[in-house]
C-alpha cells in the first residue's frame, strides 16, 4: 500500500518537477537581469516585422531537441534504451534533403521531394537500429553505436565531400519566418508536430502498445501485442522525426555540415527525456516531460550565453544543474521528501483521497 | 506455557495513509513450535512479519524476545537478524551464480578476512547436519528451487536465530521438495527454533503445524491449537462467513456435457518449441477439463501451445470443426480463445499500468491498433468488471502492481472475460491466492460452463480439479499418459496415474 501510494504520488508530480526547474531558471533570470525577457519587435533583413529576444531564442532553438525528445521518449519506453545515433542520422537525412534541393530549382514541391526523401532514408537507417534491437536483442545504445560512428561518414560521402549551402527564400520561410508572422516558422512546425503527435495517441493504440511492450513484454505479446513490431515502429517514428529536425536545421542555417549539423544533440535528447520524469528503464512515459525538458535544456544554454559563459565552460555549467535535476527527480529523493513532507505536517495528508 | 516463549507480540497496530493494516494484533510463539500464520490477502499478514522484521515500523504495541528483557525495538532487518529473528521469503532472494557456501555467509560479519575454505568447510557441515542434499561449492542456480530453499533456511538457520519465519515458501515447490523441507522444520523444531509458518495450501497446514493463529482484516480472530481447530472452522474464521458457500461448491453438481456436444478445439499432434511429446486433444462447447500432473510435467506447455503462446512446431489445429491456423497469441485471440498464464507477474500483468488498461488490453488488441477505446467506455468496462469480481483497488487508475495477489489475478480473470471468449484456459488461477477467492473463481469456472464457455483449467491442488473438472488429462515427463472421466477420477486414481509403473514397483 505504502509503495502504491508513493508511485501515485510521484506520477502525479511526474510533470511537477521539470515544470519547476523550468520556473527556477526563469526565476533566477529575473532576478539576474529582467530585460532577459523582453520581447522586442524588430525588422529582419528580409523587411518582414518579427519578435525577438531571449524568451524568443528559446523556444525557437530548442525546437529540434523537442521534436527529438519525443522520438526518444517512444523509443526509450519500447525499447528500454536509447538510440544514440540521431545527431548522426540527422546528419544523413540533413545530407540528402540539400542533395535534392540541388538536384533541382527548389520550388515547394521539390521542398516536400527533399523532405520525403529525407524521411525515407532515415526511416530505413532507423529500421536498421530498430532491426539490431527487436530482431537481435541488442542494446538499443549499443546498437545505435553502430550508426551513431558511421552516420556522418555516410553524410560525407552523399554531397560528395563538400558542405554546400542551399540558398533560397522558401527555405527561410522554413528555417525562419514567413512573411507576415511574427513568430520563428520552426516554433510553428514543432506546434503542428505536437498537435499530429497528441492526435495520433489519442486515436491509435499507440501509447498503450508502446508502453504494454517496455513494461512486460512476455504479457504484451501474450494479449496479441507484436513487440518486435511496436519496437520497429517506434524506430520508425525516430527516423521522421531525426529528418524533420534535420531539415529544421538545413533551412535555418542555409547549408549543411555533416560534421557539425546537430553535433551531441543526441545526449540532450536523451538528457530531455530524463529531466522530463521519465524512466531511461522503459515502460510508461510522458510526452509533455520530454518537451519541457528539452526547453530547459535550450533556457539553459540561452541563460549561460547571456552570462557571457564562453561556449567551451556551458556544457559544464549545464552539466551541473542538470545532475542536480535529475538527481532530485529520483525516486530516492522523492521519497524522502514525501517523508520529510509527512513528518512536517504530522498527519496521513492523503487519508481521505485514498478510499 | 509461559516459560518456553520465545517471541510475544502484544496490541501490535500499524496504519498506512487510508488503510487499517494492523489493529491491536497479539501474537505468541514457542519454544520448538511450528506456526501458522493464517488470513487472506490483505488479512495482514506479511504487515505482521514486516513488522517483525523490522521492513515496516509499528505504530503502536510491544515486541518481546526469549532472553532479551526490555522491550525490543526492530528498525531494520539487520536488526532483527541481530535479535534471533530470520526471514525467508516466497521468492528466493539468494544470488543463483555463487556458491551455496558463499550464499549462505554473503552479508555477514567482517569482510575483510574471509577465508573461504573454512567457510565452505563450515558451510559443509551444516548442510550435513540438515540433511540438505547439495555441496557447498556447487553453484546455487543449477540445484533444484527446493534445495535453493532449504539453503535460504539453512542461510537464516546459521544465524543462530531463535525465531524463523517461512513465508510461502512451498508455492513454488512440488510435492516431494515440499517434504524434504518439511523433514528440515522437523529437525529445527526438535531444536528448539520457533517456526512462523505462512502458507495458502491447507494440507501443509494440517500436516505439520502445531498451532494456528486467523488473522482477518488486520485483526486477531484467535490462537488455536490445531486439533482444535478441524479444517471447515479454520476456513470460516479466515474468511468470516458461513460454510454455506464453500459446502454449495463442494456439492455442486457438474455439467456433463452430451457426446454429441459440438467440439470447439481439436488439435492433432500438437507440439511446440517447449518440447512437449505431440498431444491429441480436443474440448466440446461447455466442456471443463484440466490437466495434471507433477510441477514440470509439461502441462503449462501444453496449454501455452494450445493458445500459441510457445511457437507450435508441428501438428494441425482445427477450431469450430474448421481448419485454423495458429501462429501468435493474436491468431487464437481472434478464434475467441483466452489464456490467462500460470506466472501472473511474468506474463499477466502489466505492472505500471492502471487496472483499467490491464483490464481492456485484450479486447482493445482485438478491436484493433486504430481503434482506441473512447475513455468513458473503457472506464465503464473497468468498472463492471472491478464490480463483478469484487476487485478490490482502491481506483481503477491504480497502477495494478500495487494490488493484492488475489485481485491482480481477478483483474486478469476480468481482462479475459470481457472479450467474451468461447474457450478459456485458466493455469494455476488460483494460485497463490486467498482460499475466498479460490472458491469464487471455481465457481465462475462452473458458471461459465453453464453459459456454454469451454473451460481448461490446472491447478496444483487436485481438489480443485475434481470440483471443476469433468474430464482429467494426466501428464508426466512431457507427454499426456492418461485421460480419466466421470467415475475414475478421484485422488487415488489420479496418483496412480501419474506415478504409472513407478507404483506397481511398490
Amino acid at each position: 500500500m505504502l509503495k502504491s501510494l508513493n508511485v501515485k504520488k510521484l506520477s502525479h508530480s511526474q510533470l511537477a518537477i521539470p515544470l519547476f526547474a523550468l520556473f527556477l531558471v526563469i526565476v533566477f533570470n529575473a532576478f539576474r537581469d529582467i530585460s532577459f525577457f523582453s520581447i522586442h519587435v524588430i525588422t529582419n533583413n528580409y523587411g518582414n516585422t518579427v519578435f525577438s529576444g531571449n524568451l524568443i531564442s528559446i523556444i525557437n532553438g530548442a525546437s529540434e531537441l523537442a521534436v527529438l525528445a519525443i522520438a526518444m521518449t517512444l523509443v526509450t519506453a519500447a525499447t528500454k534504451g536509447q538510440d544514440i545515433s540521431v545527431g548522426a542520422a540527422a546528419a544523413i537525412a540533413g545530407s540528402v534533403f540539400v542533395r535534392v534541393l540541388r538536384a533541382n530549382d527548389i520550388t515547394m514541391p521539390i521542398i516536400l521531394l527533399a523532405l520525403v526523401t529525407a524521411c525515407i532514408v532515415a526511416i530505413i537507417f532507423g529500421l536498421f537500429n530498430g532491426a539490431l534491437v527487436a530482431f537481435f536483442d541488442i542494446q538499443p545504445m549499443i546498437a545505435s553505436l553502430i550508426l551513431f560512428t558511421a552516420g556522418r561518414p555516410i553524410a560525407y560521402w552523399i554531397n560528395g565531400g563538400a558542405t554546400p549551402n542551399v540558398d533560397s527564400p522558401l527555405l527561410s520561410y522554413i528555417g525562419s519566418f514567413i512573411p507576415g508572422i511574427p513568430i520563428p516558422s520552426p516554433i510553428l512546425i514543432v506546434i503542428v508536430f505536437g498537435i499530429l503527435v497528441t492526435l495520433a495517441l489519442k486515436f491509435t493504440n499507440l501509447g498503450l502498445y508502446i508502453q504494454s511492450v517496455g513494461i512486460n513484454e512476455k504479457a504484451a505479446r501474450l494479449n496479441g501485442i507484436n513487440p518486435v513490431l511496436m519496437k520497429l515502429l517506434a524506430f520508425m517514428i525516430l527516423g521522421v522525426c531525426v529528418s524533420i529536425a534535420g531539415a529544421i536545421n538545413v533551412c535555418r542555417i542555409g547549408l549543411i555540415n555533416h560534421e557539425t549539423i546537430l553535433i551531441d544533440i543526441e545526449m540532450d535528447a536523451i538528457l530531455a527525456v530524463a529531466i522530463g520524469g521519465n524512466a531511461l528503464s522503459g515502460g510508461k512515459f510522458k510526452l509533455a516531460g520530454s518537451v519541457v525538458g528539452a526547453y530547459i535544456i535550450q533556457a539553459l544554454t540561452i541563460t549561460l550565453y547571456a552570462m557571457k559563459v564562453s561556449s567551451t565552460a556551458v556544457k559544464a555549467y549545464k552539466a551541473i544543474v542538470i545532475i542536480a535535476i535529475v538527481v532530485i527527480g529520483s525516486p530516492v529523493v522523492q521519497q524522502h521528501a514525501i517523508q520529510l513532507r509527512n513528518r512536517l505536517f504530522k498527519k496521513p495528508i492523503k487519508l481521505t483521497e485514498n478510499n | 506455557m509461559k516459560n518456553d516463549t520465545v517471541l510475544s507480540m502484544r496490541g501490535i497496530s500499524k496504519t498506512f495513509p487510508g488503510v487499517r493494516a494492523l489493529h491491536n494484533v497479539d501474537f505468541t510463539l514457542c519454544k520448538g513450535e511450528i506456526h501458522a500464520l493464517m488470513g487472506e490477502n490483505g488479512a495482514g499478514k506479511s504487515t505482521l512479519v514486516k513488522v517483525l522484521t523490522g521492513v515496516y515500523q509499528k505504530d503502536s504495541g510491544q515486541i518481546n524476545i526469549d532472553g532479551i528483557d526490555r522491550e525490543i525495538r526492530i528498525k531494520s532487518p539487520q536488526e532483527a537478524q541481530d535479535s534471533g529473528i530470520s526471514t525467508v521469503y516466497q521468492e528466493i532472494t539468494l544470488c543463483p551464480n555463487l556458491t551455496v557456501a558463499e550464499n549462505m555467509f554473503i552479508g555477514r560479519g567482517n569482510y575483510r578476512f574471509i577465508n573461504w575454505r573454512s567457510r565452505e568447510k563450515r558451510a559443509g557441515e551444516i548442510l550435513t547436519k540438515l540433511k540438505i542434499p547439495t555441496s557447498a561449492t556447487r553453484q546455487l542456480g543449477t540445484c533444484s528451487l527446493a534445495v535453493q530453499q532449504m539453503v535460504a533456511v539453512a542461510r537464516a538457520v546459521d544465524m543462530e536465530c531463535k525465531v524463523l519465519i517461512l513465508d510461502e515458501p512451498t508455492s513454488s515447490l512440488d510435492e516431494h521438495e515440499v517434504e524434504l523441507l518439511f523433514s528440515l522444520m522437523r529437525d529445527l523444531k526438535s531444536r528448539g527454533v520457533g517456526i512462523v509458518f505462512i502458507t495458502h495450501f491447507l494440507e501443509q497446514v494440517y500436516e505439520i503445524c502445531d498451532r494456528i493463529t486467523v488473522l482477518r482484516n488486520g485483526e486477531l480472530i484467535g490462537a488455536y491449537d490445531i486439533k482444535d481447530l478441524p479444517r471447515f472452522d479454520l476456513i470460516s474464521k479466515m474468511m468470516g462467513k458461513e460454510l454455506d458457500e464453500i459446502s454449495e461448491l463442494q456439492h455442486h453438481k457438474k455439467k456433463e456435457v452430451g457426446e454429441d456436444a459440438p467440439i470447439v478445439y481439436e488439435a492433432f499432434g500438437l507440439s511446440s518449441v517447449e518440447g512437449i511429446k505431440p498431444f491429441d486433444f480436443e474440448i466440446k462447447k461447455g466442456e471443463v477439463n484440466g490437466f495434471t500432473g507433477l510441477l514440470g510435467s509439461g502441462r503449462s506447455e501444453s496449454v501455452r501451445a494450445i493458445f500459441g503462446a510457445d511457437r507450435i512446431t508441428r501438428g494441425k489445429i482445427r477450431i469450430n470443426e474448421k481448419e485454423a491456423k495458429i501462429s501468435s497469441p493474436k491468431d487464437s485471440m481472434k478464434h475467441g480463445i483466452g489464456y490467462l498464464p500460470e506466472d501472473r507477474k511474468g506474463d499477466g500483468i502489466i505492472e505500471d499500468l492502471s487496472v483499467r488498461e490491464n483490464i481492456i488490453l485484450a479486447l482493445q488488441v482485438l478491436k484493433g491498433f486504430f481503434h482506441p477505446f473512447p475513455k468513458a467506455e473503457a472506464e465503464a468496462f473497468a468498472d463492471k468488471y472491478i464490480k463483478l469480481l469484487g476487485i478490490k483497488t482502491a481506483s481503477m487508475d491504480t497502477p495494478i502492481k500495487s494490488l493484492s495477489g488475489g485481485n491482480q489475478q481477478k483483474a486478469i480473470l476480468a481482462r479475459w472475460l470481457l472479450t467474451n471468449p468461447q474457450y478459456l484456459i485458466l493455469d494455476e488461477p488460483t494460485r497463490g491466492i486467498d482460499i475466498g477467492t479460490k472458491v469464487e473463481i471455481q465457481k465462475l469456472v462452473l458458471k461459465l460452463a453453464e453459459d456454454g464457455v469451454s473451460v481448461t483449467f490446472i491447478s496444483s491442488e487436485i481438489g480443485e480439479m475434481l470440483t471443476t473438472c469433468s474430464k482429467l488429462i494426466v501428464m508426466r515427463d512431457r507427454k499426456i499418459v492418461g485421460e480419466l472421466k466421470g467415475e475414475e477420477m478421484t485422488q487415488t486414481k489420479i496418483m496412480h496415474t501419474i506415478a504409472g509403473e513407478a507404483t506397481q514397483d511398490a
